[in-house]
């Protein structure tokens, strides 16, 4: 039993938080949004130069070893900068299928251009009907000789309309809710027959609906023609990612909030005076010290062979995370008063960004009924 | 960062998980699972069983009879202890005045009682509490006179639990009215067989018999029963108390609960299926279960955190085991008596011996509905919830 990060990434730790705090200021990220994709393209360029694109991939592949506690810390620092960088969808996701689910000659092609920062990549999965249900998938992929044709709507595809290439999850064979028959293919941003309608995201992130009709990809395009414990896994490696997100930004916006109780006064003292509001700055303490026991027990999980286990703990983190999330961003906005309402103060990004965040991958209620009909989290 | 346990610490749970299968007497095993209390005997019967393996008193420096077990250990031990499960030791004297002893009493104070704490030769409890000082403890009014070579103490103590057993009583007296009242407060240690007090029972909700009030009458004690310094008795009381606070959470007790729901629950029917198979039922228990392993995270990070810390300055996060663990050890509380439903209704008062008739209802039910009743003490005892609010908000926010 060991909480200590190791010196090498106390190093990691002290290149992203010293990033985010000279780089990603509030004004800042403003003028970064205002890119053509909703990113900048040189802070891209500095997260491949700094070493983060690369950094989960084996060193054999071109990338650094990292694990899953190495991601957390990357995570925690974009939570507190609200990091608008498409990391999760091309790094933590893409990169995930690529480890996972790729072939050698996959890896080969694809590892050393997401590290240098050429290649982004997105998860074209949810559709209309399927909600959180990973296996709900109704795109189909036909055999077209020695590739596939690819037919179907993907919507709210994170990253989807600047992607370099999409992950694309479609049904080989099965019924619409089947487990077994769901392919995984990777497809180029701009192959024939697939369109898609970029937009921005309620917290300054960009997404996409992409329709494909009649998209043909080669063989080599193929990431698994059983591909739902692929899917799951990677989902469950994104929801420890975005754990350690939301822990960060629930710090910055918790710190934000308990200096404006120190410096704003009413009535002649400053508000943090008042026991009702110390009380509620330390029941959002807690909130959040309980949110990152979770997300450190999602990151030692992601990694775990047991996939019962590892679906259950992960499930548990997104329950904590998820209510934390809802109690500490409500609330931030309250104590704040009419200033956290407003789109030019911190406060209501950050609420924002920790409520899309419990709509990813299934919110605390979807969890909590997938736990519950698992027989809990201590069950059997 | 790793955080699961070593190999080393998972053959130490090993170790303690079997002594304790072989060691806990199997009627005193069943009486902690059915959720009744155990008699003095009983304590002091698994003390001395634990003493002689030498584990009554692991926190503890190793030559007053500690292990010098880590951190990480110590909490693998209670851990496994609460969910053997087996009573916890008295913690007046092992969690409270004997670490104020160890650490501020004298050589001879030490002698004389730390041997006697661990073998439960001494029981002992807590005279802090007074009819007017409960959060505001400091407002304490029982004095210590000196006279001579003896204290004379006068006033009353409530809220003492098991005083109706004690042998001894460590007590908060104001021995100086003239200056700031936490700096006239001395910490004195009293024999209950000495003239002069009286103890008188408090019948709780549950209509057990735990807390006691405790009349002081002239009470004259040695001057050599004060611990440490005059006036500096509510440092000691403030170290106590944050010793406290972190064992305080029970997590281990909660598992143990929560197993107990679990059992119950696949043999209740609700609509004709066990309640178990209900959604509603196990969202509620699930939510449970999250914070708990939640809790139990963060109760690591704070043991693990301890072995960096300064000795004696308990970490301000206690103050959310204590918070978070009191309202999970309630809410464990809760979903048992939902379990039991129309049978958590009949009143079943327990004797020593357990039930004296044959229970009404299913087997042990009779302690669910006076253990939820009881458990309401937990977010009041130790520092009220609501001032460990106020610890978070000053030590670790700045308000």
């Amino acid at each position: 039993m060991d909480f200590d990060l190791s010196e090498e990434q106390r190093l990691l730790q002290d290149s992203v938080e010293r990033l985010i705090a000279d780089e990603y200021g509030f004004e800042q990220r403003k003028a970064l949004g205002r890119a053509e994709h909703g990113y900048s393209a040189a802070m891209w360029a500095k997260f491949a130069e700094l070493g983060f694109l690369g950094l989960p991939f084996a060193e054999d592949h071109g990338g650094f070893g990292g694990g899953p506690v190495e991601t957390m810390i990357l995570m925690e620092a974009f939570g507190r900068g609200l990091v608008l960088e498409p990391y999760l969808a091309t790094v933590v996701m893409g990169g995930g299928f690529i480890r996972h689910g790729g072939s050698e000659a996959q890896k080969a092609a694809l590892i050393p251009e997401i590290a240098a920062g050429n290649l982004t990549l997105a998860f074209a999965h949810t559709e209309r009907q399927s909600r959180y249900d990973l296996n709900a998938v109704e795109t189909t992929a036909k055999r077209d000789g020695d590739g596939w044709v690819l037919n179907g709507e993907k919507g709210v595809v994170l990253h989807g309309d600047s992607a370099g290439k999409l992950f694309v999850s479609a049904r080989i064979a099965g019924g619409p809710r089947d487990r077994g028959g769901i392919g995984l293919f990777l497809v180029d941003g701009d192959a024939t027959g697939l369109t898609r309608r970029g937009y921005p995201t309620q917290d300054g992130l960009r997404a996409a609906e992409v329709s494909l009709a009649g998209v043909r990809v080669a063989a080599d395009a193929v990431f698994g023609e059983d591909a739902l414990p692929l899917i799951e896994r990677v989902v469950g490696e994104a929801i420890a990612a975005l754990s350690a997100e939301a822990v960060g930004a629930m710090a910055a916006l918790h710190a934000l909030t308990i200096d404006y109780l120190k410096t704003r006064k009413q009535f002649g003292v400053p508000i943090g005076s008042f026991q009702v509001l110390q009380h509620r700055g330390a029941e959002m303490f807690i909130a959040l010290e309980q949110a990152r026991s979770m997300a450190m027990l999602a990151t030692m999980m992601a990694a775990a062979d047991d996939a019962d286990e590892r679906c259950r703990a992960i499930a548990g983190a997104k329950i904590q995370i998820g209510r934390s999330a809802r109690f500490i961003g409500q609330q931030a906005v309250q104590l704040h008063g009419g200033i956290g309402m407003t789109m030019e103060y911190a406060a209501g990004h950050y609420f924002k960004r920790l409520t899309m965040i419990d709509l990813m991958f299934g919110d605390a209620d979807h969890h909590l009924e997938r736990l519950a009909d698992a027989g809990g989290l201590m069950g059997d | 960062m790793d955080l699961r346990f070593t190999e080393a610490e998972i053959a130490f749970r090993d170790e303690v998980r079997a002594f304790f299968k072989t060691a806990l007497p199997e009627g005193l095993r069943r009486k902690m699972q059915e959720g009744r209390h155990p008699s003095k005997e009983d304590l002091v019967q698994w003390t001395r069983i634990l003493n002689a393996r030498g584990w009554a008193v692991p926190h503890w420096a190793p030559e007053w009879g500690g292990t010098g077990w880590s951190p990480v250990q110590q909490y693998i031990f209670q851990d496994e202890l609460q969910q053997a499960p087996a009573p916890q030791m008295l913690a007046f004297g092992t969690s409270m005045v004997g670490p104020v002893i160890i650490q501020f009493g004298s050589e001879e104070q030490k002698k004389r009682f730390l041997p006697r704490i661990a073998n439960l030769d001494d029981w002992w409890c807590q005279g802090f509490s007074e009819p007017g000082s409960g959060s505001d403890l400091a407002s304490l009014k029982t004095t210590a006179k000196r006279e001579g070579d003896e204290w004379v103490i006068n006033g009353q103590k409530t809220w003492t639990t098991l005083a109706q057993h004690a042998d001894w009583i460590f007590c908060l007296c104001r021995t100086d009215s003239t200056v700031k009242k936490q700096e006239g407060i001395s910490f004195i240690l009293v024999d209950m067989k000495t003239p002069g007090i009286t103890v008188r029972p408090i019948q709780t909700i549950d209509g057990g018999h735990e807390v006691n009030e405790v009349f002081f009458d002239d009470v004259r004690v040695p001057y050599g029963n004060l611990v440490g310094q005059e006036g500096k008795g509510w440092d000691y009381a403030k170290f106590l108390l944050g010793n406290e606070r972190t064992g305080i959470a029970r997590i281990g007790a909660s598992k143990e609960r929560l197993r107990r729901v679990r059992e119950l629950a696949a043999v209740q029917h609700d609509g004709g299926e066990p309640l178990i198979r209900n959604r509603r039922f196990m969202e509620k228990l699930t939510a449970v279960e999250v914070e708990l392993k939640a809790l139990e995270m963060t109760q690591l990070r704070v043991v693990a955190a301890e072995s960096r810390r300064q000795k004696g300055k308990p970490d301000p996060a206690s103050s959310i085991l204590k918070i978070k663990g009191s309202e999970l050890q309630q809410a464990t509380t809760e979903l048992l008596l939902e379990v039991i439903g129309p049978y958590g209704m009949p009143y079943q008062p327990e004797t020593p011996d357990g039930w004296n008739e044959p229970t009404i209802g299913p087997e042990a039910s009779g302690s669910i509905a006076p253990a939820y009743f009881n458990y309401r003490k937990v977010s009041i005892y130790g520092g009220s919830n609501e001032i460990q609010k106020n610890i978070i908000a000053k030590a670790i926010l700045g308000l």
